[in-house]
C-alpha cells in the first residue's frame, strides 16, 4: 500500500498499463508537457513519448472519435476529456458510434476504448463545467460506466476499464483529486464492474451513493450514529453493470433506503435505484425510497449559490431519519 | 500503368456495385425489402478506383450510401443482401441494414448512418496504423453534405497535424437530399477546403475511373511516404433518389437522363476498354453477364436465409470475456 492522492493514483496505472500493453495510449488536450490540467498524466511524455501521450487539438468529436477508431484497428486507447461536460460535444461519437459499434456489426467489432475525465461541483467552474453527466450515458445501452470514490476504487476500476474490450466512461470527481488515499502497490491490482463496495455496514437504512457523495454519505453515518440511527452505506462504483444484489440485500435488511448523488435529482442515476428497489424489495420497505440529487437548476458560479443546489450532508441526515421517521 | 487484371478488377466491381443496387431498387418495390436504402448506382468509379488500390489490411469507412464501398472492399455480394434484408446469414446478423454494414476482416470498419460519422473513425485507424508501424492506409469516403460538418474539419485538422496515413474521399453527387451544394456549401469545389488544412486538394471527375485511380494512386503514396493526408473530391450523380422512394422533386429528368445517357461511369470505362483495346465487347458482355447473375443469386440467397432469432436480440451489446465473469 502506498499513500497517494486520486490523481497520481490514475497516472499510476496509465503508466503501469502503458508498460505492460503497448497497444496503450493516451490523448486529449495539454496531457504531454502539462501533464494535463489536472495532473493525471503528470511526465508520462518523458517516459512514453509524445506518440503515445499526445497532445490533441481542441476537437472533442475528433479525438473520441478517432479513439473509436483506433480502437477498432487493434490500439487500446485512452482520451482524457479536460471536462466530461465535454463529452457533450463528442456526443454522437460516444452515443452513436462507440456505444453502437460492436452490436450493429453482429458483435464482430471490439472497442477497447476508455474515456475519462472529472466531472462536478468544488472549484465553481460554473453551469457547462461542474455538471455530473453519468446519468445520461447510463441511458445508453453499450457504454460502461465508472465512477470511483476513493484512490484504490480508482486504480483498481480504471485496470479493469483498460483492460475491458468495451468503451468504458470513466467519471471520476475534480474535488477528489488532491485527496489522499492508500492504494495497492499490486500492478495487477483489479476492481470487477458490477461489484458495489459497502463501505460503512449498518442496519438501519441504506444509503447509496457514489463519488464524491461516498464521502459526504460516511459523514452523514458519523451524524446519524449520534442519533442511534446505523446507516450503511453502499457505493455501486460502477453504474453500468450495476450491482443491484448487494443494494437489494441490503435494503431487505434496513428495510429503508435513500439514494444521494450530485447528478441532478430528476431521472437522476437515483430514480433507477430507487425504482428497481421498488420493484424487486417492495415488501421488506418500511418507508419509500428518498431520493436526493441536484436540484433542477444549472450549476451557478458563485461557491455558496453551487453548494446549494446539490444535496449537503446534513440533506443525507434528514433524509436518513425521515426513512426512519425520527423527523 | 494499370494492369489489364486490375482493369478487369474494377469494371467487374463495378457492374457487381451497379447490379446489386439495381436488385435491391427491384426488391424494395416488390416489397421483400424495407428500411433506409440509399443506392449508389452512378458513383461506382469512386468507390472502385479507389479501392482497386486498397489492401484488406488497409482500412476504409463509408456511409449511408455504402453499399458500394462494401462491395469493392471485398463484401460478399450475398451476405451483403441478407443484411439489408435483415436476415440472419447478413454480415451483421440482421442488426445493420443498409446503412451500417461491416466487414473488420476486410478493413471495412462500417458504414455509417451518421452523415461525418465515420471521418474521424478512419483518422483513428490511420493513428493506429502510425502508432503500430505498418504501412496501412485508411481511406475515409464520405458526401458532399459530410463536408459541412464538424467532424470533417476536426479530423482533416488532426490529420493534417499528425500527418496520418490516410485519404479523404468526398463523393460530391451535387445534392444532401434535395438541397444542391450551391446553397449549402460555400465553395463550388470542395477540395479547396483542403488549403485550410494544409494537405493537396484535388478535385477529379469522379465518372472518370481512371482519373479516380490516378489521383488516390498519388495520395495513398503520399500517406504510405510519411506526407500526410490528401483530400480528394469526385464530382459524381446519383442515378437513382436520395433513398427508394424519393420523389426527386428538385431535379429534372432531363437532367437525371443526361447523366444515364452521356456521363454514366460504367459506359464510360466500357467505351475506353473497348477503344484500347483491352478488352473486347463481348469480354465485357462477360463479365457483366456474371455480375447480373451474382447479384441475382444474393437476392436468393437473402430472400431464402432464415429471419434472425429474437432470442438473440440481447447478444453482443457488450464483448464479454468467456474467462473472466463479471
Amino acid at each position: 500500500m502506498s499513500m497517494k492522492t486520486y490523481s497520481m493514483a490514475i497516472r499510476d496505472v496509465i503508466a503501469e498499463e502503458m508498460r505492460r500493453d503497448e497497444r496503450v495510449f493516451i490523448m486529449g488536450e495539454d496531457i504531454e508537457i502539462l501533464g494535463g490540467v489536472f495532473g493525471c498524466t503528470k511526465d508520462l511524455y518523458k517516459e512514453f513519448g509524445v506518440d503515445r501521450v499526445r497532445n490533441t487539438p481542441i476537437s472533442e468529436a475528433g479525438m473520441i472519435g478517432a479513439g473509436v477508431g483506433a480502437a477498432s484497428a487493434g490500439m487500446r486507447p485512452i482520451v482524457e476529456l479536460m471536462y466530461m461536460d465535454f463529452t457533450l460535444v463528442a456526443a454522437d461519437q460516444i452515443i452513436n458510434q462507440a456505444a453502437k459499434t460492436r452490436y450493429v456489426f453482429g458483435g464482430k467489432a471490439e472497442i477497447p476504448l476508455v474515456i475519462r475525465g472529472q466531472q462536478g461541483i468544488g472549484r465553481g467552474n460554473a453551469a457547462t463545467h461542474s455538471q455530473s453527466l453519468e446519468t445520461l450515458f447510463m441511458h445508453i445501452p453499450g457504454l460502461k460506466i465508472a465512477c470511483p470514490s476513493t484512490g484504490a476504487d480508482a486504480a483498481g476500476l480504471l485496470r479493469t476499464a483498460i483492460r475491458d474490450n468495451n468503451p468504458v466512461l470513466f467519471f471520476e470527481h475534480k474535488a477528489l483529486y488532491p485527496v489522499k488515499f492508500e492504494v495497492p502497490d499490486d500492478p495487477d491490482f483489479m476492481i470487477p464492474f458490477g461489484k458495489a463496495d459497502i463501505k460503512r455496514q449498518g442496519k438501519d437504512v441504506t444509503i447509496v451513493a457514489s463519488l464524491l457523495y461516498v464521502s459526504r454519505a460516511l459523514e452523514a453515518a458519523e451524524e446519524l450514529k449520534k442519533m442511534n440511527i446505523d446507516a450503511e452505506v453502499i457505493d455501486p462504483r460502477t453504474l453500468v453493470p450495476l450491482d443491484m444484489e448487494t443494494i437489494i440485500e441490503s435494503v431487505k435488511k434496513t428495510g429503508r433506503l435513500v439514494v444521494a448523488h450530485e447528478a441532478h435529482k430528476t431521472a437522476g442515476w437515483g430514480a433507477e435505484v430507487a425504482s428497481q428497489v421498488t420493484e424487486n424489495a417492495f415488501k421488506y420497505l418500511d418507508a419509500p425510497p428518498f431520493r436526493l440529487g441536484a436540484k433542477a437548476c444549472p450549476l451557478p458560479f458563485n461557491l455558496e449559490l453551487e453548494s446549494a443546489v446539490v444535496p449537503s450532508v446534513n440533506d443525507i441526515v434528514n433524509a436518513a431519519k425521515a426513512v426512519c421517521y425520527q423527523r | 500503368m494499370i494492369s489489364k487484371e486490375k482493369k478487369r478488377w474494377i469494371y467487374q466491381t463495378m457492374n457487381q456495385i451497379r447490379w446489386f443496387e439495381l436488385k435491391a431498387q427491384s426488391l424494395f418495390e416488390q416489397n421483400k425489402l424495407r428500411g433506409s436504402v440509399h443506392l449508389y448506382a452512378g458513383e461506382e468509379a469512386v468507390a472502385a478506383g479507389v479501392c482497386a488500390l486498397l489492401r484488406d489490411e488497409d482500412y476504409i469507412t463509408s456511409t449511408h450510401r455504402g453499399h458500394g464501398h462494401c462491395i469493392a472492399k471485398g463484401a460478399r455480394l450475398d451476405f451483403a443482401m441478407a443484411e439489408l434484408m435483415g436476415k440472419a446469414t447478413g454480415y451483421c446478423k440482421g442488426r445493420s441494414g443498409s446503412m451500417h454494414i461491416a466487414d473488420f476482416t476486410k478493413g471495412n470498419l462500417g458504414a455509417n448512418a451518421i452523415v461525418g460519422g465515420g471521418i474521424p473513425i478512419a483518422t483513428g485507424a490511420a493513428l493506429a496504423a502510425k502508432l503500430k508501424g505498418t504501412d496501412q492506409v485508411a481511406v475515409s469516403f464520405f458526401g458532399d453534405g459530410a463536408s459541412n460538418e464538424g467532424t470533417f474539419h476536426e479530423s482533416l485538422n488532426m490529420a493534417a497535424v499528425w500527418k496520418l496515413p490516410i485519404v479523404f474521399v468526398c463523393e460530391n453527387n451535387g445534392f444532401g437530399i434535395s438541397v444542391p451544394v450551391s446553397q449549402s456549401t460555400s465553395v463550388e469545389n470542395i477540395s479547396v477546403r483542403s488549403v485550410g488544412y494544409n494537405m493537396p486538394g484535388i478535385t477529379v471527375d469522379g465518372n472518370d475511373v481512371y482519373a479516380v485511380y490516378e489521383a488516390a494512386e498519388a495520395a495513398i503514396s503520399r500517406a504510405k511516404a510519411g506526407d500526410g493526408p490528401t483530400l480528394i473530391e469526385c464530382k459524381t450523380y446519383r442515378h437513382l433518389g436520395h433513398w427508394t422512394g424519393d420523389p426527386q422533386v428538385y431535379r429534372s429528368k432531363s437532367e437525371v437522363d443526361d447523366w444515364k445517357e452521356n456521363k454514366d461511369p460504367i459506359k464510360k470505362f466500357r467505351e475506353k476498354l473497348i477503344e484500347e483495346g483491352t478488352f473486347t465487347a463481348d469480354e465485357l458482355d462477360a463479365i457483366e453477364h456474371a455480375a447480373i447473375k451474382e447479384a441475382d443469386e444474393a437476392a436468393e440467397f437473402a430472400i431464402q436465409s432464415p429471419e434472425p432469432d429474437p432470442a438473440h436480440v440481447m447478444d453482443d451489446v457488450f464483448y464479454v470475456d468467456k474467462e473472466v465473469v463479471q
